[in-house]
């Protein structure tokens, strides 16, 4: 076993993070070839990527490309993808996913629209999509109908839906059904598990940037003569961020290993919580700078809200958690059944998922590791 | 990055579990004799099979395994049922400081002897005034010819009802600063003038101690490391006491909260299982993913460890997080059972002792308030506070 990034993925980190120093635009990014990360046996090599750019809280549509081409490797023809994948990745073409209704629930089965028909043609019928990323600038936007239908859907109207993060803007888009994609609930569920991994990452890249700012500000900011960080009062909250930050950091690269839907709600409930309480701790440790407009601290605050609820939150992943193992009866459960008295036993012997290390086996080529 | 086991790792748990699977003895009942014995027996039957002190290098006797190997065996030895390791200060705390700094004559002494079980081992640190100030002990030897006098009081001593020998600090030299005059004795408790006092824990079991020194001669051959330089022995200890990432405990843990998923179905919440009421769920699900992320930390903690060999802070966001994890886990453990909960024999008492025992989680082996501190100022390299 070795929890641990192989030295070309941590040559990788390190390059992601020195080219988004100095390097923001579109076209430079692509170029990189990160796109082409989006194969499972890559999902690590995604996560490092991903983690630089949330460190960077980097603006722009990188993380909808990532969704909508797990969505097109997952639920896209072969020649579909052949169409679509290569402008994609090269950075020619963008892309996004709508899913969102207006009862805004990340909850698949929930999606009511009647809006994508089968066969080639569309039956003409309108829908809006709330909460949509980036789809001012995308020239392809994928909507997700009744059944987890997909289709390639044409924008009559794109309408600002302003929200306090800035550097990921989200729009209500009326949608007329396109061209349809083959791949049904299955194939959205992966997508949207991937794009989870995805955000996760970056949501661990963001509180390292918060913990190392905020830790460098307790080493030099003085106050009663002395730096902030030698008063236990502060080096506690610092503690806690580190924390924090590492069990988030721990649970995400899991589920970029093995992204099953146990480990992607395990990653995305924890990082849900503790990157915005890794903000709240390191706004309090600024003190009064850390509340202004001109501290980079407030980018990370309010992407760390959006990236909050976007692909559902805490607690919407903790229900998905326990739909997994409250109610099915895992192995370890029925182990139980022997050395408890008197416990009544649904009949179930469904067992779920297990994450534990040592029972994973990886199939595909791996790379690097 | 590989989240599995490697082949030699997955044989070294194939092996030892068939090894656990013949041997692991029947639970103790009161017609086996003392608990004791059955303890001491548990242990040279490890020691026979080649399992103890695996950690050890093999020079010594042991088996030098891995980190990953040590977590396995952790692991295993709960998946199995196995009775506790009474010798268990001596194997993982004592025995590895002794290698560290022991002369050869102390190394050909005792560490045979803690590997079969023959003897067993507390650790003499605290004292009633010197907890999470541990170098502010006071407890004093005072030379006398070739022995040390030793005067003074121990508390929270674990083992010391049971034990053989005491790796004890005391205090050598009563006018430098406070790290510079402690020693490291290895002290034999059958030495006349010592006494020991059972300390009783609000969850009802006794496995501290208070240890009384009333003028015990101490050979000075018994010296661990260097006269007034026992500062150095102690941080090596509790190094290895913290290295220990308590991987252990988190299959007490999982069984724990596998019980808890089980009896959310057959607890009534307004007239429903408890785990059908959408905050009960919730909660169970809070406590599911903590636990699976610190054995995911865990795995990380170790592969750090095993590529720098040297146990540091790593521990200590261990401890902080295993200590507090379970304390949320009983909480929802009382909340989910409701008045059940608190029933001495509802699930025989283990809901209560459970929630009663986690309270000393976050205090002993260093309090949450001191492993902050150490993380604070050792990994994130804030200045000292104090």
């Amino acid at each position: 076993m070795d929890f641990d990034l192989s030295k070309p993925q941590k040559l990788l980190k390190e390059t992601a993070r020195q080219f988004l120093a100095r390097e923001q635009s579109w076209q430079a990014i692509a170029d990189q070839g990160w796109m082409d990360l989006i194969l499972p046996e890559e999902l690590v090599e995604l996560a490092v990527v991903m983690e630089e750019m949330g460190r960077a809280c980097l603006p722009g549509p990188f993380l909808s490309n990532v969704f909508a081409t797990a969505l097109l490797r997952a639920a896209a023809s072969p020649e579909q993808q052949a169409r679509w994948l290569p402008p994609i990745a090269a950075g020619e073409m963008k892309a996004t996913v709508a899913i969102l209704e207006e009862g805004a629930s990340w909850d698949l089965d929930a999606i009511g629209s009647s809006f994508v028909v089968g066969g080639s043609s569309t039956n003409g019928e309108r829908r809006t999509k709330y909460f949509v990323a980036d789809a001012d600038v995308a020239d392809l936007i994928f909507c997700v109908g009744a059944e987890c239908a997909v289709s390639a859907a044409s924008a009559l109207s794109i309408e600002p839906m302003p929200s306090m993060d800035e550097t990921r803007k989200l729009f209500e888009v009326t949608l007329e059904g396109g061209e349809p994609l083959p791949g049904g609930r299955d194939a959205v569920r992966a997508a949207v598990d991937i794009a989870t991994v995805a955000l996760s990452a970056e949501m661990v890249g963001g509180m390292q940037w918060v913990l190392d700012t905020t830790v460098e500000y307790a080493k030099t900011r003085q106050q009663f003569g002395r730096a902030i960080g030698s008063f236990q009062a502060v080096q506690h909250q610092c503690a806690d961020m580190l924390l924090m930050t590492e069990s988030a950091r721990s649970a995400m690269y899991y589920a970029a290993f093995a992204p099953t839907p146990l480990a992607v709600s395990v990653a995305k409930a924890y990082c849900s919580d503790a990157y915005r309480e890794v903000c709240n701790r390191g706004i309090q440790v600024h003190g009064g700078i850390g509340f202004t407009w001109e501290h980079r601290l407030q980018l990370y605050t309010k992407r760390s809200k959006s990236s909050e609820t976007t692909f559902g939150d805490a607690t919407f992943h903790r229900e998905r958690i326990a739909s997994l193992v409250v109610d099915e009866l895992s192995t370890d459960v029925q182990n139980i059944r022997r050395a408890t008295d008197g416990v009544h036993h649904s009949s179930s012997d469904r067992s779920s998922a297990s994450v534990h290390p040592d029972r994973i086996v990886r199939t595909g080529a791996s790379h690097g590791g | 990055m590989d989240l599995n086991l490697t082949p030699a790792e997955q044989s070294f748990r194939d092996e030892f579990r068939s090894w656990l699977k013949a041997n692991v003895p029947e639970p103790w009942t009161k017609d086996g004799g003392e608990y004791v014995d059955y303890l001491r027996r548990w242990q040279r039957k490890l020691f026979d099979g080649g399992w103890a002190g695996i950690a050890w290098p093999k020079q010594y006797g042991g088996r030098g395994a891995t980190l990953i190997e040590q977590s396995i065996f952790q692991e295993e030895l709960a998946l199995a049922d196995a009775p506790h390791l009474i010798g268990t200060i001596g194997l993982s705390l004592v025995g590895p400081t002794i290698i560290a700094l022991g002369s050869e004559e102390q190394k050909a002494r005792y560490l045979a002897p803690i590997l079969a079980g023959d003897e067993i081992w507390c650790q003499g640190f605290s004292e009633p005034n010197a907890g999470s100030d541990l170098a502010s002990l006071g407890t004093k030897a005072v030379r006398d010819g070739d022995a040390f006098v030793v005067n003074g009081q121990k508390i929270w001593t674990s083992f010391a009802q049971m034990a053989d020998y005491c790796l004890l600090l005391v205090r050598t030299d009563f006018d430098s600063p406070k790290h510079k005059g402690i020693t490291c004795l290895l002290v034999d408790m059958r030495t006349p003038g010592i006494s020991v006092r059972p300390l009783r824990m609000m969850s009802g079991d006794s496995g501290f101690n208070e240890v009384f020194f009333t003028d015990v001669r101490v050979p000075v051959t018994q010296v661990l490391g260097a006269i007034n330089n026992g500062w150095t022995t102690a941080i090596t200890a509790l190094m290895n006491e913290r290295a220990n990432l308590g991987t252990g405990i988190q299959v007490i843990f999982k069984r724990n909260l596998n019980a808890l998923i089980a009896r959310s179905r057959t607890i009534d919440r307004n007239g429903r299982p408890a785990s059908a009421d959408p905050i009960v769920r919730q909660k169970l699900a809070q406590a599911y993913l903590e636990l699976e992320i610190l054995h995911l930390n865990t795995n990380r903690a170790l592969t750090a460890l095993s590529k720098t060999r040297v146990p540091g802070a790593e521990g200590s966001i261990q401890k902080i997080y295993w200590s507090e994890m379970n304390q949320r886990m009983q909480q929802t453990a009382q909340e989910v059972l409701g008045p059940y909960g608190q029933l001495l024999d509802f699930d025989n008492g283990m809901w209560q002792y459970a929630y009663l025992r986690s309270r000393g989680n976050t205090i002993e082996a260093g309090t949450s308030e001191i492993q902050r501190n150490i993380v604070a100022e050792r990994v994130l390299g804030l200045p000292k506070s104090y």
